[in-house]
């Protein structure tokens, strides 16, 4: 059985394009012929029941498609039997170009089922052509943008904020070194580890502290138990009780250094008397404690003998039994030994010397240190103290125990004699220091005495320079002095006005003058006492500057009324006519000055020659200076002055030549008049010209564009205002100041943020800190 | 002990009636709970005593900020460190951060920019902290200046040398001394910048250089010339001697380092220690400054104002002040040939001129005997007082005590610029006339020369008494003063930047930046920076007609307008006010006499 195919090629078409979407019936097709093919290796057109007619027919269309001289493309034929089979030499024969699919199923039994499948299939539509390559990939493209774009939102927060930081440190997301309490930190640390949470478990069991108060509960009666002063105290003893033990030490292992035997043997027998007599006094005078020493002679005694220590039986002993033969000296230790053993072993009544000494050795050492040692079972000296309230007992205890020690040494003695001397050195200071308070009392009486003599001897001194005024003055000190000691003010005081008219009579007005001043109210003085400018010139300042004036030349008072600068009202009257008043501007009023010592003599200064001209043109031109300085201001103010622009032509219109001037009319009309200028900075300082001249130098250091983001100059101005050097700042501020704007840490890598980070700065913006803050703050912790 | 505990015991947040209470919120029963409550129960019977109201309430406030605090950790009980009673930072009171303000803060809210709008807002924190710290660390100034008062009735200016001397320790006592000198003339003197080392300079060519602290010589010296003054350069290296005809530097041991020529006849002269400029007046009445860090003459002035012997600095723009015999104070800088400001002050010819630390104030003595305190911000005379003969010679110390020579006698004033000082503070009388005065900075000292040598005056609270030790130090060793000479030499600042308001840096030029928009405006043939004109949107539905767009661009241009007025008419408010206060004011100046009791 063999198949005809014939396919369209709009439908190969399809099959590629609209592969992937489904199984196309065809495929399926092309499979079977595959199978097909492999059995029966022939090819298509050589049909079995070949018909000739047809093949006739073929090829009588072929020629008449030849004639028209178009050149169609030949089906190709096959003739033999080929493994290759091409789809496109396969034509499609008939009189339609379409093959209809029930025809292709003719020949094979057709099910109802096949029929609908086969009706479904039919009634799709064809499927539209595709998109061409470009536009697809366009839309692609679109698409991934899209994606893209949005994914990428997420990232927007952080790089905002990372722009806003003030500071980055890269590498990011490292933990901040920061200082925090222990308390923070171990509250919001947790046991994850299983060996974290065994050692937790231990510390449940044992009554530990995990996380809140530190201490365990002995830690905290032991706390309690000893104060800090209380622990010093006994630290103090300790340390003076080691000291003691060591010097005794140092001085016992001396002592055992010298080799001398008679030193040795001496040292015994002055010991052994000493223990005697010591033993002697003490049964004497306490029977009981000798009867307890005896009793522990003999207890010595006992435990010698079960001891057998000195039986010359041990290692050394053997070693000298040796050596005894030859060696004269190792014989006499062996003997010495045994003597010392019979000695002991013998029931005494008499105590044996040596080991009293030994004993009394023991007992030179101070016993708190060996209490010590026994109870320093702990290497915390802290701990020592008992707990709770027992702390108060032993001290009571140790107190009741020292007592005796330190008489046995003597130091307590001692120390009493210290005390005591230290109290007499206490009371003698204080003796003296009452003393000197008496003698200092003494002294500034006579002190205050010689004062008073040297005050007065004072104005001699002055007197011998003889001059007029000095005189006066002095004879005004004398007098007021016996008027009143709080002082009035009895100077030698000159209006202004007067001084700058005559200093020729001046030492005249000065002779003439305190007189009436000393008749002055008293009143008078309560009004000077005018502590600021303002007030000044709230209280109408001529009043109290010119009050004293008035009595001496009542005249005057319209000029000096003039002269006070601060008055308001008066202020307006010079805004109108700031010229007129420069004189007073100048002569204001003065204060004059009271001082105890004058200038003994008119100055010889050095510059005299050069001065004397200027001292006389002073003294004559007062008014002058005045002038000259009115007219250099007029002039300066006439050179700043805008120019105005004449513009006439002589000679343009009317008549010209020499001699002959414009009309004022024409002049007036072609005279461009210069604006005024900005008002002068001195317009309303009548003694002080402002030169208005720019300082070119300066200004070219100065910013004239305004930079960029500022919107005006008063916004640029001020944000550069506050200096940031370390000049002006403290080591912080200026820290905070010039923080960089990036910091990146030696051999760190600096990687791209990961994902999560994005999510993590939305939660905190820690960028923004500086690295060295010290406030503690929570850490970004990544998980 | 027992006194203690009941204390603690008050205290402690959690006690037992609370506990009972608060029984909703059930607490987790802790092992030291136990412990507690059972001294608390120990010591109930004492709490429980009977006590006064008062002394209930004052425990309470007590508490309080402790209990504040124990809520802001969440009941938790603070284990580390003590516990802080007061926490926060200590606040600061105002008046003293007012003290380090600079300048207006900005307005945030006329900001268009946003992004310049948060710039802004974290600068001013910043400022805001720099204050604030400024004001913290005042704290930290240790010393205070103190002066002398008197007992009841007694003038300070009475008080002798010698009784201060007595009075005070042995040395401070030490630096009052006499160096009797009365074969060289007149001194003039010098101290250097860190007040540790003194120059002076006889008349008659005698010039000696030493550590006055240690009174340990230098080098001594005559130039065999006549000196007309002697300044300290930089450093205690070096020295400038004016001398008859030329001006020497020398160097601490006395050897000649220059002779400048060009300085010829220097009567006075200022060292500007910022600018490393030697500023000298001559006799030939030119002004000229000498840079001493690269030897250039930086400016020669002619002041054509004769001869030229008062003169003085002021320290905090560098501008000097020029005295002359016409009454007028001149003021110079080196960019300007003619004078930046001619006060007439005198009218008589001006004697002595100083300037004070701040550089807001001036004082003049003339020859009319008159010593006048002028506001240099205002130029205004603020106040006038006649001495006996006037004075020749005038030094404001770093506290602004205003020392002046009058003949023999130095007298020393107390707040001169302040309120009208009525009599002396000090007064010291030398043997011969005073020739030189100067307060030595950061001592209580003031140094006299005169004709009889120098004498070194103790002036109680004369002195700054907390020094810097980066900007000067009396104390610093050689290596010290070799890293300060470097450091000093990199922020020299350039004479150029010598102007009245020192300022001038931190502002825009104006007039410049005027004509260049004026210039560009020209060449693009618009302005960029113009406002834009309002143009009506277009809109649908008829309502975008001729008549409707009209309106539209009506109502703009009279909402603008009205803006306009209303800020004139708040204008016009205010000034009206503070003029009807000022009036106020000066009737009731007028009116009443007990007014002046009134502050």
């Amino acid at each position: 059985m063999a198949w005809k195919i014939t396919r369209s090629r709009e439908q190969d078409a399809v099959d590629v394009k609209t592969q992937g979407c489904s199984i196309h019936f065809s495929t399926y097709m092309a499979k079977e012929e595959d199978l097909f093919y492999s059995e029966h290796p022939v090819s298509g057109s050589e049909d079995e029941g070949g018909s000739d007619e047809e093949r006739k027919h073929h090829k009588l269309l072929e020629a008449i498609a030849s004639l028209d001289g178009k050149k169609r493309k030949k089906l190709g034929e096959r003739t033999e039997a080929s493994l290759h089979v091409s789809e496109f030499s396969v034509s499609s024969e008939g009189a339609s170009d379409k093959i209809e699919l029930s025809e292709l199923l003719q020949p094979m039994k057709v099910s109802s089922s096949l029929k609908k499948q086969l009706n479904k299939v039919k009634q799709k539509a064809a499927v539209e052509l595709p998109l061409s390559k470009e536009e697809t990939q366009r839309i692609q493209r679109q698409v991934a943008y899209e994606k893209a774009s949005k994914a990428i939102t997420k990232w927007d927060r952080v790089v905002l904020q990372n722009r806003r930081a003030d500071q980055l440190v890269f590498p990011l997301n490292q933990e901040p070194l920061v200082v925090k309490p222990i308390e923070e930190v171990l509250t919001t640390w947790q046991a994850r580890t299983p060996l974290e949470q065994e050692i937790f478990n231990i510390l449940h069991k044992n009554k530990q502290p995990l996380t809140d108060p530190l201490l365990t509960p002995m830690e905290e009666a032991s706390l309690k138990a000893m104060s800090l002063e209380e622990a010093k105290l006994r630290r103090a003893e300790l340390q003076k009780a080691r000291a003691l033990q060591s010097y005794y030490e140092a001085k016992a292992r001396r002592e055992k250094k010298i080799k001398s035997k008679k030193y040795h043997k001496v040292q015994k027998k002055g010991k052994q008397k000493e223990a005697l007599k010591e033993f002697e006094t003490l049964k004497m005078k306490n029977p009981e404690a000798a009867l307890e020493e005896l009793q522990k002679m003999e207890r010595i005694r006992i435990e010698e003998r079960m001891s057998l220590k000195h039986q010359n039986s041990g290692k050394w002993a053997r070693s000298k039994a040796i050596m005894a033969k030859y060696d004269q000296e190792a014989r006499q230790a062996m003997q010495e030994q045994l003597a010392k053993n019979k000695e002991l072993t013998k029931k005494l009544q008499v105590v044996s010397d040596s080991d009293e000494a030994e004993v009394e050795e023991e007992t030179l050492v101070p016993a708190s240190i060996n209490e010590v040692q026994l109870s320093a079972d702990s290497s915390n000296p802290w701990m020592l103290g008992k707990l709770g309230s027992d702390a108060k007992d032993s001290g009571i205890e140790e107190e009741l125990q020292e007592p005796p020690i330190l008489s046995d040494t003597g130091t307590k003695n001692i120390e009493e004699e210290e005390k005591e001397l230290e109290l007499s050195e206490e009371e003698t200071l204080l003796q003296e220091f009452e003393e000197r308070c008496h003698l200092r009392k003494q002294q500034q009486k006579v002190e205050d005495g010689e004062m008073e003599q040297s005050n007065d001897d004072m104005d001699p001194e002055e007197g011998q320079t003889s001059d007029l005024e000095d005189n006066i003055k002095d004879q005004q000190m004398l007098a007021s002095k016996d008027l009143d000691h709080s002082g009035k003010p009895e100077e030698l005081e000159r209006s202004p006005t007067c001084a700058m008219s005559s200093d020729v009579n001046g030492l005249e007005k000065i002779a003439d003058e305190p007189s009436v001043r000393e008749e002055g109210p008293f009143l008078m003085e309560q009004l000077q006492r005018v502590q600021t400018v303002e007030e000044v010139g709230a209280l109408g300042g001529e009043e109290w500057a010119g009050g004293e004036e008035e009595q001496i030349n009542p005249l005057r008072r319209e000029e000096q009324q003039q002269t006070v600068t601060t008055v308001p009202g008066e202020k307006k009257k010079r805004k109108k006519s700031s010229l007129i008043n420069l004189k007073s501007v100048l002569s204001a009023s003065s204060h004059t000055i009271k001082t105890p010592t004058l200038p003994t003599t008119v100055e010889e200064e050095e510059e005299e020659e050069g001065n004397q001209k200027l001292i006389i043109k002073e003294a004559f031109a007062g008014d002058d200076v005045i002038k000259d300085f009115l007219k250099e201001k007029r002039n300066s103010e006439q050179a700043g002055k805008p120019k105005n622009i004449d513009l006439t032509l002589p000679g343009w219109g009317e008549w010209g030549g020499t001699g002959l001037k414009p009309s004022t009319k024409k002049r007036k009309r072609f005279l461009i008049r210069a604006a005024p200028g900005p008002p002068r900075k001195d317009s309303k300082l009548p003694n002080v010209i402002i030169n208005e001249k720019r300082d070119l130098l300066a200004t070219a250091h100065q910013v004239n564009e305004l930079p960029f983001p500022f919107d005006n100059c008063r916004q640029f101005q001020s944000s550069i205002r506050t200096p940031i050097g370390a000049t002006w700042n403290t080591q912080y501020a200026f820290q905070r100041l010039t923080v960089p704007r990036v910091i990146t840490k030696l051999g760190h890598v600096i990687a791209p943020m990961a994902d999560e980070d994005t999510f993590l700065s939305t939660q905190t913006s820690q960028q923004t800190k500086p690295a060295y803050a010290l406030n503690p703050r929570k850490p970004r912790t990544r998980r | 002990m027992a006194v203690g505990g009941s204390e603690t015991e008050a205290k402690r947040p959690v006690n037992v009636g609370g506990k009972d209470k608060s029984r909703t919120v059930k607490k987790i029963k802790r092992y030291w709970d136990e412990s507690q409550t059972k001294e608390s129960a120990t010591d109930t019977p004492r709490t429980e005593e009977p006590r006064d109201d008062g002394e209930k309430s004052a425990e309470k406030r007590k508490r309080k900020p402790r209990e504040r605090r124990q809520k802001r950790l969440g009941g938790r009980k603070q284990m580390s460190g003590k516990v802080d009673l007061f926490p926060g930072p200590a606040s600061i009171p105002q008046q003293k951060i007012m003290k380090f303000e600079r300048g207006e803060k900005t307005k945030l809210g006329q900001v268009s920019n946003r992004k310049l709008k948060g710039h802004l807002k974290t600068l001013e924190t910043k400022v805001k902290l720099a204050k604030t710290q400024a004001a913290r660390f005042d704290l930290l100034l240790p010393e205070e200046a103190g002066f002398l008062e008197g007992d009841e009735g007694e003038d300070t200016c009475t008080i002798q040398q010698e009784d201060i001397v007595d009075a005070v320790d042995i040395t401070s006592g030490s630096k009052h001394f006499n160096l009797v000198l009365n074969q060289f003339g007149p001194y003039r003197l010098n101290y250097t910048r860190n007040g540790r080392y003194l120059l002076l300079g006889g008349r008659r060519g005698h010039v000696a250089a030493m550590d006055w602290h240690a009174k340990s010589l230098m080098c001594e010296m005559n130039v065999m010339e006549s000196i007309n003054d002697v300044k300290w350069l930089h450093t205690e290296n070096m020295f400038a001697v004016a001398q008859k005809k030329w001006l020497y530097v020398y160097d601490n041991q006395g050897v000649e380092l220059h002779c400048v020529k060009k300085f010829n006849d220097v009567l006075k002269m200022e060292f500007l220690p910022y600018h490393f400029l030697l500023a000298t007046c001559s006799a030939t009445g030119f002004l000229q400054y000498l840079d001493i860090s690269v030897g250039k003459e930086i400016a020669a002035i002619c002041t054509k104002a004769g001869r030229l012997d008062v003169m003085a600095q002021n320290p905090h723009n560098a501008i000097i002040h020029l005295g002359h015999p016409n009454g007028t104070v001149s003021l110079w800088s080196p960019n300007l040939k003619e004078p930046l400001v001619k006060m007439l002050c005198h009218k008589a010819a001006v004697r002595a001129v100083t300037v004070d630390n701040t550089g807001k104030y001036m004082i003049t003595s003339g020859l009319d005997r008159k010593l006048k305190v002028y506001d240099v911000r205002m130029y205004r005379l603020l106040h006038s007082y006649v001495i006996p003969f006037g004075a020749s010679h005038l030094s404001f110390s770093q506290k602004s005590l205003l020392a002046a020579g009058c003949g023999d006698t130095v007298q020393v004033y107390k707040d001169v610029h302040v309120k009208p000082a009525r009599k002396p503070y000090m007064v010291h009388r030398v043997q011969q006339g005073v020739h030189g005065i100067q307060f030595c900075p950061y001592e209580d000292v003031l140094g006299i020369g005169h004709g009889e040598g120098f004498t070194s005056m103790l002036v109680p609270g004369a002195g700054e008494a907390n020094f810097d030790a980066l900007e000067n130090n009396p104390f610093r060793s050689r290596k010290q003063r070799q890293e300060w000479e470097v450091k000093a030499l990199l922020e020299k600042v350039q004479p150029d930047l010598i102007t009245l308001e020192p300022g001038i840096l931190g502002e825009v030029d104006f007039l410049t930046m005027e004509q260049k928009h004026k210039e560009r405006v020209e060449r693009l043939g618009f302005d960029p920076l113009a406002k834009e004109k309002f143009e009506p949107k277009h809109k649908k539905k008829g309502r975008s007609s001729t008549g409707q767009l009209l309106k539209r661009k009506k109502m703009v241009a009279e909402e603008e307008q009205r803006k306009l007025i209303r800020e004139s008419v708040e204008e016009k408010l205010q000034q009206e006010k503070e003029k009807k206060k000022s009036e106020k004011m000066a009737l009731l100046g007028q009116k009443s006499a007990l007014d002046r009791f009134k502050k």
